[in-house]
């Protein structure tokens, strides 16, 4: 089943297409890591398929249905924001005990083991918690909400790093005990990239690649040895990023069927490339494209 | 912890191979739940599934409805016999290579 599908979503803010033409689809039950930099229209995707803000064109069906104005599609749905404000004066208590009443699936007691996990102060006035701290609210509402869709748009920000771990902990073990789809955008590929299922790269509002992390961590090897022998090897290859220092070379590049045996026979050394790099590569190269 | 050079699912099932061969996974007992080993390896619980299940699809491991997957009876000697094959090519060819690019004749081993 797909959780969402979307044919030719165009989001336009002025002169500027912040989502251009995507068609996506996204599968029920998995965990899709949503990537990019910085204005890529990840933020500006899951404000649209949560019904925050109007298409400009273009179709989505949520949970087969349209998610605007949708009571149905909604109360199934949880959005973490990056940036979500609270009403003055409320405390974490006040938001988790609204939150309650507001998703169905909502487990209380993974609630009160997360706020002591993540050491919330739960009477602290929202306004006065540290970024982290704010991180952390949202955390907890997206993973006790059990909202059988639940986006979580850059959820580390100002976390620590044991933070981050309990984080990436409690998603997993939540994940497979309450399977659900769950769409996490993040710059901290490195750290999600073993949980993460299907991967979405957006680029100045397209859609860059949309492919299994599975195939996309086997897709490119780098090759290093001396030079010439790196440059014969790679002729012709779809090179992504070639490093030189004197007569050493390092060459990234799309991975064939035998290439890695190949480099080997060839006398190169052969390492992976994590889903991290693979990405930040597509993306430079990419940008780099319309110039060369 | 997992040999990162290759596809995820086949490194959770080379690991799981590795306890049977040194007898952390006896034959006729019970191996490691996926969500068990997702949570142990920090991964995702289907990458964890699909190792589970290569390893019962080459006849490793078998489910037992309801109580999880164990390890087959004569699972040790099968592994052992398919790994002998895959030796030559995974350590005495790179040896060789090794051997040859800093001069050692094979034939007269240093000391």
């Amino acid at each position: 089943m797909t959780a969402i599908e979307t044919r030719n979503l165009t989001k336009h803010f002025r002169d500027v297409a912040a989502i251009d033409d995507v068609s996506l689809s996204f599968a029920e039950g998995r965990v899709h890591g949503l990537l990019g930099r910085n204005g890529a229209g990840k933020t500006t995707l899951m404000k649209l398929l949560t019904g925050q803000i109007f298409a400009t064109s273009g179709e989505m069906r949520v949970l087969g249905q349209s998610p605007l104005e949708n009571p149905q599609v909604l109360a199934q749905t949880c959005f973490i924001q990056e940036s979500q404000k609270y009403p003055d004066g409320f405390r974490p208590l006040d938001v988790l005990r609204i939150a309650e009443g507001l998703y169905p699936a909502w487990d209380q007691e993974l609630a009160r083991e997360l706020i002591a996990d993540f050491r919330l102060p739960e009477k602290r006035a929202i306004k006065k918690l540290s970024r982290g701290q704010l991180s952390a609210v949202g955390i907890i509402l997206g993973l006790a909400s059990r909202a059988p869709l639940t986006f979580f748009d850059e959820p580390y920000l100002g976390l620590d790093a044991v933070a981050r771990r309990l984080f990436f902990d409690h998603l997993l073990a939540d994940f497979a005990d309450h399977p659900r789809t769950v769409i996490l955008s993040t710059h901290h590929i490195d750290e999600v990239s073993n949980l993460l299922e299907h991967v979405v790269l957006l680029d100045e509002g397209r859609v860059a690649i949309s492919e299994e992390a599975e195939t996309l961590q086997n897709a490119a090897i780098e090759v290093s040895g001396r030079r010439d022998e790196v440059m014969a090897f790679t002729a012709g290859a779809d090179v992504l990023h070639l490093q030189e220092i004197g007569s050493l070379a390092t060459s990234t590049l799309h991975a064939e069927p035998g290439s890695v045996e190949r480099a080997r026979a060839a006398g190169l050394q052969v390492a992976p490339v994590s889903l991290q790099n693979y990405i930040v590569h597509r993306t430079t190269a990419a940008a780099a494209a319309p110039v060369a | 912890m997992l040999d990162e050079s290759k596809p995820l699912f086949i490194a959770v099932a080379e690991q799981i191979e590795d306890g049977i061969l040194d007898g952390t996974y006896p034959e006729d007992t019970p191996v490691p739940s996926t969500n068990e080993l997702a949570a142990f390896l920090r991964i995702n619980p289907a990458t964890a599934g699909k190792g589970l299940n290569r390893l019962a699809d080459a006849g490793v491991l078998v489910k037992r409805r309801g109580v999880g997957m164990f390890v087959t009876v004569g699972a040790a000697e099968l592994l052992r016999r398919r790994r002998r094959d895959d030796f030559a090519r995974a350590y005495i060819v790179p040896l060789l290579r090794e051997a040859a690019h800093l001069g050692i004749d094979p034939e007269n081993s240093p000391r």
